[in-house]
C-alpha cells in the first residue's frame, strides 16, 4: 500500500488460509483506544491464519495420504499411464470427508468460540472509536460554528 | 446442441454479459428479465443448448440456503451454485433466479422450463465474463474504504437481496392462501417488513461466519470477506433492518407475525448459524427457519395460527429436506474442509432417507390440505405428478447416491416448489364458497378491520 495513505489495505487471499491479509494504517495521533482496535484486529488477523493456515495443509496432506492409500490397496499408481495425477471419484472421497469432520470437530468448537470473541470485541471496540469520533467532531463542528 | 439457430444467441446473450459487466453496483433483476423474456419468446435458444450449457460445468451446489437467508426460508432456491471450472479457480456463478408469477402465469410449463434454463445457463455465461475481469483485481491490493456508489451493491450482497426476495415470495403465498378478503396495505406492509427482517438475519450471518466464508468456494467474495465494509457497518445495516422490519410487522400488521420474524431471526443467527459448526441438527433448524416465512403470510392475514398456516409451513419446512440435502451432496468436500457439520458429510444415509422421507410428506401433505378447507379437492390430484416426480428422484437419489442423482433433485426442488404452490393457489378454496358454507372464520374480518387503523 502506498505511504501517503491513510486507510487499511487489504489484499487477496493468502494461498495458505485463503483469508486476506489486512495492512492497518497507524494514524500519527493514534488514540489508545484506537491502538486496543487494531492490536485486536492485528490479533485476531494472525491467529485466524495461523489456524487455517495449518488446517488447510493438513487437510491437503491427509487427503494426498489417503488417495495413495485407497489407490495402493486398490493396485493402482499415484499417476496413470498419461501423467495425469490419479484421483477417486466423490463416493471413495466421501469416507475421508467424514473422518476428517469428525477428527477435527473438537479443534473447530475451540475455534469458533475463539473467533466469536475476537469478533464481538473487534465489533464493539469498533463501535467506540466510531462513537468517540463522532463526538469529537461533533465538537469540532460546535466550536467553529460558534467562530 | 442445434447449430443452425446458434447465431443468434451469443448475440442476445452478449447483451447480458456487457450489461452485466458495466453495471455491478446497480440490482439487475429487472433488465434481466426484460432481456431473458425477449430472448424466450424467441425461442431462439433451444432447450438442448441449454441442457449442454449446464453439462459444462460442473455444479457445486450451494447450500447457500442457508446461509443465505435469513434464511427465513432457507431454502428458497438458493441464488448461488458456484462452479468450479478444472482449468482456473474462476468462480461461475450460476444463478437459478426466483420464479416470478408474472412469467409464468403467461407461459406454459414446457415454455417456463425453458425459461430458467436460459435464465440460469445465461447467468452462468454472463457471470463468466465478470468473473474473469474480477479475479484480476481479486489479486490486488485494495484499499478499505467505503465508497458511497458501491454501497448499494455491497448491502444488497450483504443482505443476500435475492434470496429474501424469495423468502418474500413464500411470504405472499403464505399472505394469499389466507381465507381472507385481499388487503393490499397489509399484503405490502408483511412483504416489507419480512423482507427487512430477512435483510438483517442474513447480514448476521454473514458478520459470523467471514473466516469460514473465505474458506469456501461458493461464498468467497462476500462483502465482508472482501473487507469491502466493516464488520461494525454490517451490524448497524443488519440493525438498522431488523429493528423497523420488526416494529413494522408488530405495529403495521399484527404483534403476532412481529413475534414469529423475530423469533425467526434469532432461530437464523443465534441457533441455525453456531448449530452448523456444531451438529447435523442444524438443518431441522434450518427447515423450521424456512417454513416460518409463509406461516407469517398467513397470521398478516388472518391474525391467527391456524391449521392453514401449519400446513404451508409444513410443506415449505418438508421441501427444504430433499432441497438441501441434495445440494450438499456435491458440497462435501468444502464442508469437511470448513468444519460444517452436515448430514451428507457425516450421515449419508441418514441425508438420502431424510430427503426421500420429506418427498413423501409433501404428497401427504397435498392431501390434508382439501381436508383443511384450504384447498378444493382437485389441489392433490393436480399436485400428484410433481409430487411424485420428485418422489421418484428422492428415491433415485436414495438408491443410487451419486452426483447426478443427487444434481437432478436439487434442480427438480427448484422449479418444484413455486409450481405446488402456484397450483395450491390456484385451487384455493374461494371465499364465496365458503361464505355460503358459512365456514367464514369471522376473526379474520376483525383482523382486516385492525389493519386499516392506523
Amino acid at each position: 500500500p502506498p505511504a501517503h495513505s491513510h486507510s487499511d489495505w487489504i489484499g487477496p487471499p493468502d494461498r495458505h488460509s485463503n483469508l486476506r491479509p489486512v495492512i492497518f494504517y497507524v494514524p500519527p495521533e493514534e488514540s489508545a483506544l484506537e491502538r486496543r482496535l487494531r492490536e485486536a484486529r492485528q490479533e485476531a488477523q494472525d491467529s485466524n491464519q495461523r489456524f487455517w493456515a495449518r488446517h488447510n495443509r493438513a487437510f491437503r496432506q491427509e487427503k494426498e495420504e489417503f488417495i495413495y492409500s485407497r489407490l495402493k490397496a486398490k493396485g493402482l499408481e499415484m499417476r496413470d499411464e498419461s501423467g495425469h495425477k490419479a484421483t477417486l471419484n466423490a463416493e471413495e472421497m466421501a469416507d475421508f470427508y467424514k473422518d476428517f469432520l469428525s477428527k477435527n470437530l473438537k479443534k473447530h468448537l475451540q475455534y469458533n468460540r475463539d473467533w466469536y470473541k475476537h469478533n464481538f470485541r473487534i465489533t464493539f471496540l469498533m463501535g467506540q472509536v466510531a462513537l468517540v469520533r463522532a463526538l469529537r467532531w461533533l465538537r469540532w463542528r460546535k466550536k467553529n460554528v460558534g467562530q | 446442441m442445434s447449430a443452425t439457430r446458434r447465431c443468434c444467441p451469443p448475440r442476445a446473450l452478449a447483451g447480458l454479459f456487457v450489461w452485466r459487466v458495466r453495471n455491478t453496483g446497480v440490482p439487475q433483476i429487472p433488465c434481466r428479465f426484460v432481456h431473458i423474456y425477449h430472448v424466450a419468446n424467441n425461442r431462439l435458444i433451444t432447450f438442448q443448448y441449454f441442457n449442454f450449457l449446464k453439462r459444462m460445468y460442473v455444479t457445486q451446489c450451494n447450500k447457500d440456503l442457508r446461509q443465505r437467508a435469513k434464511p427465513k426460508s432457507d431454502s428458497t432456491v438458493s441464488p448461488f451454485h458456484e462452479l468450479q471450472q478444472l482449468d482456473q479457480e474462476k468462480k461461475v456463478v450460476h444463478k437459478i433466479s426466483p420464479v416470478s408469477p408474472i412469467h409464468q402465469l403467461g407461459s406454459e410449463t414446457s415454455s417456463r422450463n425453458e425459461l430458467r434454463e436460459m435464465k440460469s445457463a445465461a447467468e452462468t455465461e454472463g457471470s463468466v465474463i465478470q468473473v474473469g475481469a474480477e479475479s484480476k483485481e481479486d489479486r490486488q491490493w485494495k484499499e478499505m474504504k467505503l465508497r458511497l456508489d458501491e454501497l448499494p451493491g455491497i448491502l444488497a450482497r450483504l443482505s443476500k437481496i435475492k434470496l429474501t426476495a424469495l423468502v418474500v415470495s413464500t411470504t405472499s403465498a403464505g399472505f394469499a392462501m389466507a381465507p381472507v378478503p385481499f388487503e393490499l396495505t397489509c399484503f405490502l406492509l408483511a412483504s416489507l417488513g419480512t423482507g427487512l427482517a430477512s435483510c438483517a438475519a442474513n447480514s448476521i450471518n454473514q458478520f459470523f461466519e467471514v473466516p469460514f466464508d473465505s474458506n469456501m468456494n461458493r461464498t468467497k467474495n462476500r462483502p465482508l470477506v472482501r473487507g469491502q465494509i466493516s464488520p461494525l457497518l454490517a451490524v448497524c445495516f443488519a440493525a438498522s433492518c431488523g429493528i423497523p422490519g420488526i416494529a413494522l410487522l408488530t405495529l403495521g400488521v399484527n404483534p403476532l407475525t412481529g413475534a414469529l420474524g423475530a423469533f425467526n431471526i434469532f432461530l437464523y443467527t443465534c441457533c441455525y448459524t453456531p448449530l452448523k459448526r456444531m451438529s447435523i441438527a442444524n438443518t431441522w433448524v434450518g427447515a423450521v427457519v424456512g417454513a416460518i416465512p409463509p406461516m407469517m403470510g398467513w397470521t398478516a392475514a388472518t391474525g391467527s395460527l391456524d391449521a392453514g398456516a401449519l400446513l404451508l409451513g409444513g410443506i415449505l419446512y418438508s421441501w427444504q429436506f430433499p432441497h438441501f440435502n441434495a445440494l450438499s451432496w456435491g458440497l462435501r468436500e468444502d464442508y469437511s474442509r470448513g468444519g460444517y457439520c452436515m448430514m451428507s458429510v457425516t450421515h449419508p444415509g441418514l441425508c438420502r432417507r431424510v430427503a426421500l422421507r420429506h418427498c413423501l410428506a409433501l404428497i401427504g401433505l397435498s392431501v390434508v390440505a382439501p381436508a383443511l378447507d384450504i384447498t378444493t379437492w382437485t389441489f392433490p390430484i393436480i399436485s400428484l405428478p410433481i409430487n411424485l416426480y420428485i418422489s421418484y428422484l428422492g428415491f433415485q437419489f436414495y438408491r443410487d447416491a451419486d452426483r447426478s442423482s443427487s444434481r437432478k433433485l436439487f434442480f427438480c426442488s427448484l422449479w418444484h416448489l413455486p409450481m405446488l404452490l402456484l397450483v395450491m393457489f390456484t385451487c384455493k378454496k374461494s371465499l364465496l364458497e365458503k361464505e355460503d358454507k358459512g365456514d367464514l372464520p369471522g376473526g379474520g374480518h376483525e383482523a382486516a378491520m385492525e389493519i386499516r387503523l392506523p
